[in-house]
């Protein structure tokens, strides 16, 4: 940034601070609000007291939402599909970038392979068929069925792929000159200098897994196996869009409070991590798009 | 030196995920034979009856087709045009700034909501634009009435539109703002120079720098044009607002999973994949022609 250390502030620096304060407010507005719900008291919130700040502020939402056993079940399966999820997406990420990476003059069906990944990923046959095939492999109401199906994240295989072949040959030619074969090149040259981009995609995949909810809604029939999101969808949206009986209001407003606690914890995993990993989830967008 | 080939391993290397993209991509490209069948799950592809393109043509009869798909096109492109705007007019809001510590604290809080599922922001949004939510407060005290948003067919496609633009603009602002600082900065000083403003010089030396990024973007758009969002639209939707909230993707679960057409659902889903793919693979080799950006 060329900027003159000692430049003087004008006001319409000001001006263009404060414009962007205002949205960068009005981003978190919404959290702020939600937050402010789960902890305001139930009749104030039934009676629409909440704006930005909790009114009659407790615990009690919290509090009862420990004895929601069926929010911690859902939880819990939320939990294991990412650790589960994760560690599949990492792996075959990992080991189909890197042979999809390789020249054709050192891999003859490279080609092939990545016309075959680009095109399922470009063109399906819809919901109908992609069901059957999970009902019929008896995946439904197994965690398997959250987990297996988005097996290979094909967009972050590309990415990786076009990471993969930025690498500088010298490396890899010196560790061939090494005695190298392509496990041990993939294992302790390439993936170690990707790590970056590698932890980038891998956060990426982990983050969609928590907010996956479509899949545990039609994959899982038990109540005990449905996802997080899929809980909350159920428990909070849904109402919403089936008791259309009465015009003005289509929530319930008793719940408003328990449900805003749930919510919130929902979000919890999320901005907890995403302060830290900060770098990487900016880095995940310039990835794969602004390209010489 | 020996070249020896290590094809062998690289086909080993990709079995476990090919396995994968096989059983759950190519398989499922059989089930289309649905589409042309009068299906019945109890007697499976094999013995349900051909009806040839019968469900295509009752498609096209259909007047919820028309309906879908100008509600999937309408909402799709609104999106599309605030998704260059806003961004854009942050990026190079983000770009003047002089206080670069602030600068990466906006950054961050402005690319947050992308991360969060639509399932939270619907509930949230849900509570927000209730009768008694904060959004109607506001309404009520300038207008003196409230607003049922959510339940409006006027109403609807702006709120999503507009929380779209509110969950997604940081991303696509980043992106821009990386195009912005790679523009040449002897180009600005040459402006100053010749005595431009700070408005003469967005004029003539970022906007121009940034098109092509801007142009990059539009194109790759287009293969997701019939993409309106079906997480956001399921999570916020109602039969109230089907006229005009109802795109192709939740109109297909709703026939397909809920009312049990399967051949319909699989007709209406596989066109509109094919139509889809056609526009992606246009985009990419418009995108690839002209800018240069090749995906593979």
């Amino acid at each position: 940034m060329l900027l003159s250390a000692k430049r003087r502030i004008k006001p319409t620096d000001i001006v263009l601070l404060l414009a962007m304060l205002a949205i960068t407010l009005l981003c978190l507005l919404p959290l702020v609000y939600i937050v402010s719900l789960s902890l305001s008291g139930k009749s104030a919130a039934a009676a629409g007291l909440v704006t930005l700040f909790p009114v009659d502020f407790t615990f009690y939402s919290y509090q009862y939402m420990l004895s929601d056993h069926r929010f911690f079940e859902a939880f819990g399966v939320s939990v294991e599909r990412v650790v589960i999820g994760g560690i599949i997406n990492f792996a075959l990420t990992i080991l189909m970038a890197f042979p999809l990476a390789k020249e054709r003059s050192e891999f003859k069906s490279r080609n092939v392979y990545v016309w075959i990944i680009i095109f399922t990923m470009m063109f399906n046959g819809g919901l109908i068929p992609w069901y059957m095939v999970v009902k019929n492999l008896h995946l439904i109401d197994t965690i398997w069925a959250l987990t297996l199906p988005g097996a290979v994240p094909v967009f972050n295989v590309i990415l990786l792929m076009n990471f993969f072949r930025n690498q500088p040959k010298e490396i890899s030619e010196a560790a061939v000159v090494d005695g190298a074969g392509p496990w041990r090149m993939l294992v302790s040259v390439a993936a170690p200098l990707a790590l970056p981009a590698i932890a980038t995609v891998t956060l990426f995949s982990i983050v969609n897994h928590w907010n996956a909810f479509f899949d545990g809604m039609i994959l899982m029939n038990k109540q005990s196996n449905i996802p997080l999101q899929t809980y909350i969808q159920q428990l909070v949206v849904q109402p919403v869009i089936s008791s259309t009986t009465r015009a003005e209001d289509l929530i319930n407003f008793s719940q408003r409070t328990f449900n805003a606690a749930k919510i919130v914890v929902t979000m919890v995993p999320i901005l907890v991590i995403y302060p830290f990993l900060q770098k990487y989830f900016v880095t995940g967008i310039t990835l794969g798009s602004v390209k010489e | 030196m020996g070249k020896k080939s290590h094809s062998l391993h690289y086909h080993l290397m990709l079995a476990p995920g090919m396995a994968f993209i096989i059983v759950f991509g190519i398989v499922p490209l059989f089930g289309i034979a649905i589409a042309f069948q009068d299906f019945i799950p109890v007697k499976g592809i094999t013995g349900s009856r051909w009806v040839g393109f019968d469900n295509f043509v009752y498609m096209f009869q259909l007047d919820d087709s028309k309906r879908i798909l100008f509600n999937t096109l309408y909402i799709s492109i609104l999106k599309m045009i605030m998704q260059i705007i806003v961004p854009v007019g942050t990026a190079l809001l983000l770009h003047e700034l002089v206080f670069p510590r602030m600068k990466k604290w906006f950054q961050t809080i402005i690319y947050l909501p992308h991360f969060l599922s639509w399932v939270i922001l619907a509930g949230i949004l849900t509570d927000m634009l209730s009768a008694q939510g904060l959004v109607n407060k506001v309404v009520q005290a300038l207008f003196g009435e409230t607003v049922f948003f959510l339940g409006s067919n006027f109403w609807f496609p702006i709120v999503v539109v507009l929380s779209d633009v509110w969950k997604e603009f940081g991303f696509n602002a980043i992106i821009f703002l990386a195009a912005l600082t790679a523009i040449n900065p002897s180009l600005y000083e040459a402006a100053e120079i010749d005595g431009a403003g700070r408005l003469r010089k967005m004029w003539s030396v970022t906007l121009p720098g940034i098109m092509p990024t801007i142009v990059l973007v539009t194109t790759l758009n287009i293969g997701q044009v019939l993409n309106a969002g079906f997480d956001q639209i399921y999570n916020l939707y109602n039969p109230l607002v089907y006229q005009s909230g109802d795109i192709i993707d939740t109109y297909v679960y709703r026939i397909g999973l809920v009312q049990y057409q399967f051949g319909l659902a699989t007709a209406v889903g596989s066109l509109k994949s094919l139509v889809g793919f056609i526009l992606i693979f246009i985009s990419y080799r418009l995108a690839a022609k002209y800018a240069n950006y090749r995906i593979f």
